[in-house]
Parts: structure tokens; sequence; C-alpha cells
């Protein structure tokens, strides 16, 4: 098991001394070492720090995560108690990159409030329709919006939401917001809208 | 002398091409040609003769056009009408006529047709249509080089006010191909597109646009039965797709059973009428379905997709295959199966991660290939699948042009353009690599061309 690795460290070590002869490699160890008896010793300690790398990167994500809730948390408290409002909230709109249906990193800080709002409203039911730009075939358009609706969907029912309270429709190009012909109408386009289907005569504030 | 003319002239109606090409040296052949630009091709010359009756004016401009856009003719233009008079003297027609079809050669000089003339002019061919009283015309073609008429069609012809008019003029446009060439036209079609979220219907030649969808509801994807009496369209309902099949003579409509709940779209009638293959999206994906409209019954599922899509069925003409778009392999492509789901398998090859998505297959009426469009560097172009060697062939590459449909003699096709600055129909024909515009209006897509249309519409159930 460790032997490979080693192996290949080894290897490339020559490889990289062998490239540029006369000329000192600028990194030091580990690939440096050559085949020294300390390669396993440093091998090991780079296996360690990679774990830790990634214990650390565990850690940030989950400070993120937390924040980011918070974060969503005080917006929430910050609109007030109005029906508009929790509405203006619901109906914020989520982009997609083209001929993607994954829901970017920025975006799941919108779903999270929608799921804050059905949480709680519980007889709120929703409407997820899925858009998409020009650019792309007119009918593979409406396969593709119907990936971005039900993308939206499987994110809020896997933070708890029952799966039927958000109905999935599909626009494909059908409906532009923007009807320009360039990127910004284009990166406009690309994206799910929220309808209230029903429950949503006075909504409360999470 | 005339003897050895015609026998000439029989001989070079056989290899056509030789002679014509061996006329481009002719500088006489060059100089009479009026009103057209000459270019030198292998296509038979045909002159449409102007009658004395003027209600057949319209008749001759229809034809003209028709014949035209057949490409399979070199068209010669008559200098004007005094011109025309004094070459063609058309004497009243032969009274007989009545019965349909072939008369032999022998009594054509009768006509007083000036023969030689034509001839000097580059026609091989010479149409006249002369009114045969009620609501017929008689179509006569002249064998030019042979000095006799070839045929007489008798064929009904309304008068202009009658809605059918122009159809029945088609039809003798067709009748003209049939009698000179022995090919099936293509002017007694029609060509269903979307704009502004409503599905028409237009004549082949552009005239004669009509409503045919419903004006509340978004229409897309309209598609012909295979026998031209009804074609089929989605629209949306609240977010669903909702498929419809409608009458052509009626004009009524029905509902596909089984579809209302979901998006349902791109329906595609299977040859023999009695299914309708249709792409699905659920929130499992999309996948390909058919169901039984004789029935109304019978729902089946083709493909099984999860984490990708199947959709835009297409049916071989002889009914045993589908080709269809899938995203198995990441960009949508085009794949084939049998028309019950089995053995599906990659049609038209791509190479992975450089070919750009294949979209909007669609099989031709004589089964030999699959027109589709291809993204190249960012924008889409129409293609050509050859079914038996699957060879991929690249057809347009001037500006966008997407969602090729084939007319019923697979050699025209329509597809969208904005090769002249905005989207529209536009027309190619794959022999001569000519291109008209079917329609000059900024937005028409998804053009679906019929077959051949029945003469007679039935009476609705």
């Amino acid at each position: 098991m460790k032997r490979l690795p080693l192996l290949l460290l080894s290897g490339l070590a020559v490889a990289a001394v062998a490239a540029c002869p006369g000329k000192k490699p600028e990194t030091p160890a580990p690939v440096s070492a050559g085949p020294d008896p300390d390669s396993l010793a440093r091998a090991q300690k780079a296996h360690d720090d990679s774990m830790k790398a990634a214990q650390d990167e565990a850690d940030r994500r989950a400070r993120e995560d937390a924040e980011r809730r918070q974060k969503t948390a005080d917006s929430l408290a910050g609109i007030g108690r109005s029906t508009d409002a929790v509405k203006t909230i619901l109906a914020t709109m989520i982009h997609f990159d083209y001929d993607k249906a994954i829901i970017r990193g920025g975006d799941a800080a919108v779903l999270d409030q929608k799921v804050a709002i059905l949480q709680a409203n519980p007889a709120l039911r929703i409407r997820i329709s899925g858009h998409c730009d020009e650019r792309g075939s007119d009918e593979y358009n409406l396969a593709l919006g119907n990936r971005r609706a039900t993308a939206a969907k499987q994110y809020l029912v896997s933070h708890g939401i029952d799966g039927g309270r958000v109905e999935t429709v599909s626009y494909g190009e059908e409906r532009p917001m923007d009807p320009g012909h360039n990127e910004e109408a284009w990166a406009k386009n690309r994206r799910d809208e929220v309808d209230i289907l029903a429950g949503g005569d006075a909504l409360k504030q999470p | 002398m005339t003897r050895t003319l015609a026998l000439t002239a029989l001989s070079l109606a056989v290899v056509a091409p030789v002679r014509l090409s061996a006329q481009d040296t002719s500088a006489v052949d060059r100089g009479v040609r009026i009103g057209i630009l000459y270019r030198p091709g292998v296509r038979p010359g045909i002159v449409l003769l102007t009658g004395r009756a003027p209600a057949l004016d319209s008749v001759r401009a229809i034809m003209v056009r028709d014949i035209d856009y057949s490409d399979r003719f070199e068209l010669i233009t008559l200098p004007g009408s005094d011109s025309i008079r004094l070459a063609a003297a058309p004497g009243p027609r032969p009274a007989a006529g009545t019965a349909a079809g072939k008369t032999s050669g022998g009594a054509a000089s009768a006509g007083g047709l000036n023969y030689p003339l034509y001839q000097a002019l580059g026609a091989d061919f010479a149409v006249a249509v002369t009114p045969a009283g009620g609501d017929s015309a008689v179509v006569t073609v002249h064998d030019v080089a042979g000095g006799a008429v070839r045929r007489e069609v008798r064929s009904r012809l309304p008068p202009l006010s009658d809605p059918g008019f122009r159809m029945a003029v088609h039809r003798l446009s067709d009748r003209v191909l049939e009698a000179t060439l022995g090919a099936p036209g293509i002017a007694a079609t029609r060509v269903l597109f979307v704009m502004d979220g409503k599905a028409y219907v237009i004549d082949q030649d552009g005239a004669e646009r009509r409503l045919v969808s419903s004006t509340d509801h978004s229409a897309m994807s309209p598609a012909w039965a295979a026998d031209g009496r009804r074609f089929s369209y989605m629209e949306f309902w609240q977010g669903h797709g909702r498929l419809f099949v409608q009458d052509v003579a009626s004009g009524k409509r029905a509902p596909v059973a089984t579809t209302g709940q979901a998006l349902d779209f791109t329906p595609a009638f299977s040859p023999d009428g009695k299914t309708l293959a249709f792409s699905r999206a659920i929130e499992e994906g999309t996948d390909v379905y058919t169901v039984n409209i004789k029935d109304g019954c019978c729902l089946q599922r083709l493909t099984v997709g999860r984490f990708y899509d199947n959709l835009s069925p297409t049916y071989s003409p002889d009914g045993q295959r589908i080709a269809f778009v899938s995203t198995r392999a990441g960009l949508p492509q085009i794949y084939v199966m049998g028309a019950d789901g089995t053995d599906q398998q990659l049609f038209a090859p791509f190479d992975y991660g450089a070919t750009g998505s294949s979209n909007a297959p669609e099989w031709s009426p004589d089964g030999q290939a699959v027109a589709f469009h291809r993204d190249v560097a960012g924008t889409l172009q129409v293609f050509v699948l050859d079914v038996r060697t699957r060879a991929v062939r690249q057809l347009t590459s001037v500006g966008r042009n997407e969602d090729p449909t084939w007319a019923p003699d697979s050699r025209h096709m329509a597809f969208v353009s904005d090769r002249s600055g905005y989207r529209q129909l536009w027309i190619i024909d794959l022999e001569t690599g000519r291109i008209r515009p079917l329609l000059q209006q900024s937005g028409a897509r998804l053009p679906a061309w019929s077959p051949r249309l029945p003469e007679t519409a039935p009476s609705t159930p």
C-alpha cells in the first residue's frame, strides 16, 4: 500500500533531476530528496499534512455553512412580518451556467431562505419553473429547464421539505426575462422562478 | 432532315446532361436566353406558355414559381407577351382532351407550336394550360425536342375565389413534373411552423399563411401525420405540456389521451398513423414514450434515463426504428432504437469532448438520411446523417441554422436561419445547393414539412 506512492515519488525525483542537469531543483524536500532513507518518513509526513489540510477544509466549510445559515436567519429576521416581504424572498430567482442544471454555491443561500419559509408555513405549496437562454435547441431546452426546476426541488427536499409541496415545470426558452441577445440577457434568462400554488395568503416570517 | 433532328433529340434526351453542358459553348444559346441569369447546368429547360385566357394568368404565375422551386429545370422566361404571341400562336386546343392521361406524340404539331424556336431558346419542354370547361383545365406538356405533345392531363381547377384554388394549381405543377421527368413533385405541400407561440401552416411557396393552433396557449413542435390529414403539436397548459391531434379538413382537435399531467412535447406520428411517440419530462428526467392514438390507450415508455435525458423521437419511414436525442454521453447526441425501445445505440458519430450538442433529428421520407442540427463553434448548423454509412455531412455554414425538416422528395429541406439578420424559415435544395426564404418574417421556427397532401379532404367522422 505504501510502496506505490513511494516508488512514484522517487521516480518523479529522478525524472526531475534528470530533466534539468546542472540546475538545482528549486523546491527542496520531499521531491528533491531522492531515494534517501528519510523518504518514507517524509511521505508519511506529507500524508499527515494532507489529512490535516482536508480536516481544516472540512472545518472551514462547516464554519462557512454556519455563517451562511446565520446570515440567512439574520436577513429573514430583517424582513418584518409582512406577507409581501416573505413573498419577495420566496420569489427570488436562482440562476444557472450555460447548459447546466447545477445549483451554484451562491444560490444555495437563496434556496435556504425558501426552506425556512416553507418550514414556517406548512400550508404553503409552490411551483418551481425552469428556464433557459435562447442559445440552445428550442426543444432540448424543455428538458434542460426541467432539470433546472428539479435540481432546486431536490435541494428543498434534501433540506427537509415534503416533495408533495413542490411542483416543477419547464418553459425552456419560451419565456425569457430579458429579450436581449447578449450574455447579460442570457445570464438572466437561465433561471428558476418560484410561484405560490396554495397557502400564500398569510405567510409567516420564519 | 426532320427525321435526323428528331433522332438527335431523342438520343440527347437520354443523355441530357452531356448535351446541355456541350451547349454551354454555344454563343447562340447564350444570346437567346433572356430573363434568367444563365448558369451552366445540366437541368432540362422548360418554358411555360401563356394562353389567351387572362383567367389563367395567376395559374401561370403560381406554376412558374412551383416549377422554379422544384429546382429540376432551367426555367426559360420569355421576352414579353408580344413576342410570345408571335412565337406561340396558340390556337384553341383540340376540343376533346376529355380523358385524363397521356396522348402519344402523333397529335402534336396540330397545336401549331413553333418547336424549332423553343428549341433554340433552350427548352426541352413547353407547358400550356388551357381551360377545359367547368372547374377543370388541361395541362399540355410538349416535348420540344421531339416536336410532339408528350402528355395531356385534365385536372380539377376551381375558380380563383375557391379556397382550394392555389392547392389545385400546385397539383397541376406536380402533374407537369410527373409528365416531364416522371418524378413526383412537392408543389402540393405545406409547412407547419411556430411563430409568437402559435402554430401556423403555409404553402411551400410562401402563400396562404393560416393560424392553426389556439390563441390562448403557447404552442410548440408541430408534426404531420404521414397521410397529411392530421397533425399534432404541443401546448403549454399551466406549465404542463399537452399534446393535441388536429384534423386538417375540419380544424377540429382532440387532446391526446394520457397527456396533460406532465410536460409532453415533440410529438411524432408513426408512419401507419396509429402511434404517437413523444418526449415526457418528469422529475426523474425526460424520456421517450409512445401512446396508441387510435384507441387512446397503452402508454409505453421506451427509454429510462434517470440521470440523463432522452427526447425528440422521429420514426423511420418503415416504422421499424426511432431516432432520438440522448444526453447519455454528456451532451445531447443522435441515437437510434427499435420502435419498441430495444437495441438503443449511437446513430450519428461524434468525437467525445470535441463535437458539440446535436439535436432535432428528422428522418427523411426516403429513409436514407436523418437531418439534425449540431453546435459548431457556438452556433448551430444543419447536418445530414447517411443512415447506411453513418457518415455525417455539414450542410450549412452561414449564420445559425437549425431545426431541419424534409420535403417529401427527400431533396428539399426547410430550416430556421438567421443568415439574413433575423431568424426566419429557409428552404434548401440539397442537389443544387440553392437556398431561398420561405417566409420573410422574423421569429418563425420549428418548421414541419407536410407529406404530399391528399387531393380530397375526408369528411369528419
